[in-house]
């Protein structure tokens, strides 16, 4: 009984390990573009950004799930997007909105004499940037970063309002038929993804700790 | 001809006006020291020097050739400001090396980065960066540093970051090394290290303009002394003069608070 419900169970567990996957991939980059659209020396654009920006951040990501999901069938009559596929696209602007934050804090608390030093050494800013600004950004990130990896694995439950069958969905099936054990089996996946994920940001603090 | 000539700069932050008709010229090989109280202008003098600030009013000149001029926006583009830089090196009040390189890494990093824009970089890359190594240890050594080349800046005392960053600014040879107060934030069992390497600077006939509160010192090494007040130059003339017999009364009033404290 549990290796059959454990593999039914890590079916369910798959997706929301490509949910988490997928919505790194693009979240990461995107969150950066984003960052400097809300610091840039442009104050409509930035405007625009902080706007977007608060109306993700400031409502619930189940509702904005719904919204991807729903809102084009019934607002444009457009024919939905696959329940993965506005999964995804949910959590990608969701979660960029919130790296974006991160990233501009990063950037900002880096002292603005490195930017000097290195435009007084004759750098481009793009070397310096690259030479110079982006590791100093990454190691102040990386603790609320690992803070945004964690909550992610679990916001992944989330989708199984628009019936996409992750492994809360899988869990919860059983209840059907007469067990509740297996949704609260599935806390064990999350304790196992979030103690790895752990691990390697630990680690990761630990190789950065090179410098000061 | 002299190295540096500065011409009627003028640089407001809004209404505050900083600097005031500042023109003063430095001829090769000479050490100028700009003395005056917090807020009177001296900072923001290099700072402009260096481009990092840009000017209202005036002229930059190095070698003859105008840097900058206030009013043409030629001379002001981002490209070239970039390659007008190197003319000046700058060593930072609070040092600003580069945390996650070390002190020799700190050194070489920009040179390094420029010689991959020469055309030869490619077929000779091995023996140009052999090159900028053994003169970035080599300024190390000079230093007194030679041992702590492979140090991070976190590893080292004030004093010795402070070495580094004047080994970084001497790396690309500039035509004029500025120094924005280089011991205010060193302990002072800690300063005498840096003033000693920037006076042996001195001794080499560096072209050197110095930002400073050590007068002695400033009297001792520096051959010019500018006085500034208000973002004005109150008074400039050899070192010795304006510190010991200032012809000027602020000048005077400023000097004796010093010597009170």
């Amino acid at each position: 009984m549990l290796m059959s419900v454990t593999l039914t169970l890590l079916e369910g567990f798959v997706v929301t390990l490509e949910l988490f996957l997928l919505t790194l991939l693009f979240a990461l980059p995107l969150g950066l573009v984003i960052s400097f659209g809300s610091m840039s020396r442009c104050a409509p654009l930035r405007w625009v950004v902080k706007t977007v920006v608060w109306i993700v951040r400031g409502t619930p990501l189940m509702l904005q799930i719904m919204v991807v999901f729903y809102g084009p069938g019934l607002m444009f009559d457009l024919p939905l997007l696959p329940r993965f596929t506005a999964a995804v696209v949910t959590f990608v602007i969701n979660y960029a909105c919130y790296f974006s934050e991160i990233y501009r804090g990063g950037i900002q608390g880096v002292p603005a004499g490195q930017q000097e030093a290195g435009l007084v050494l004759g750098m481009t800013r793009s070397q310096i940037f690259f030479k110079v600004t982006l590791l100093q950004v990454i190691k102040r990130i990386v603790p609320p970063m690992g803070n945004e990896f964690i909550t992610l694995v679990k916001d992944t439950a989330l989708v199984r309002v628009i019936s996409v069958y992750e492994i809360i969905w899988m869990g919860e099936s059983y209840i059907k038929k007469g067990m509740i054990w297996p949704l609260f089996y599935t806390a064990v996946f999350y304790l196992v993804a979030n103690g790895i994920l752990t691990l390697l940001f630990s680690w990761f603090e630990k190789k950065l700790n090179y410098f000061k | 001809m002299p190295v540096l000539d500065v011409q009627h700069i003028e640089k407001h932050f809004g209404a505050t006006r900083v600097l005031e008709d500042i023109s003063f010229s430095l001829e090769q090989g000479q050490a100028l020291a700009i003395i005056g109280s917090s807020g009177s202008g001296k900072t923001t003098l290099l700072r402009c020097l260096n481009f990092l600030e840009t000017p209202n009013q005036g002229k930059i000149l190095v070698n003859g050739e105008t840097l900058f001029d206030a009013d043409d926006p030629a001379t002001q583009r981002e490209a070239e400001v970039r390659k007008k830089r190197l003319h000046f090196g700058l060593v930072f009040q609070s040092f600003n090396l580069f945390p996650q390189y070390t002190a020799l890494e700190n050194v070489t990093l920009a040179g390094e980065l420029l010689a991959k824009e020469r055309p030869d970089f490619k077929q000779n890359k091995k023996t140009i960066l052999e090159e900028i190594r053994t003169q970035g240890q080599a300024l190390l050594d000079r230093m007194g540093l030679a041992d702590r080349a492979g140090h991070y800046p976190h590893q080292l005392s004030g004093g010795q970051q402070q070495r580094v960053a004047i080994a970084r600014a001497l790396a690309l040879q500039p035509d004029i090394l500025c120094f924005d107060e280089p011991t205010s934030a060193l302990d002072p069992e800690l300063t005498g290290e840096v003033l000693k390497v920037i006076r042996s600077l001195a001794e080499q006939k560096t072209t050197m303009i110095i930002v400073t509160h050590e007068m002695a010192f400033a009297r001792d090494v520096a051959d010019q002394v500018i006085f500034m007040d208000g973002g004005i130059i109150v008074e400039q003339g050899p070192a010795r003069q304006v510190i010991e017999s200032p012809r000027e009364e602020r000048t005077r009033q400023f000097l004796s608070r010093y010597s009170e404290n």
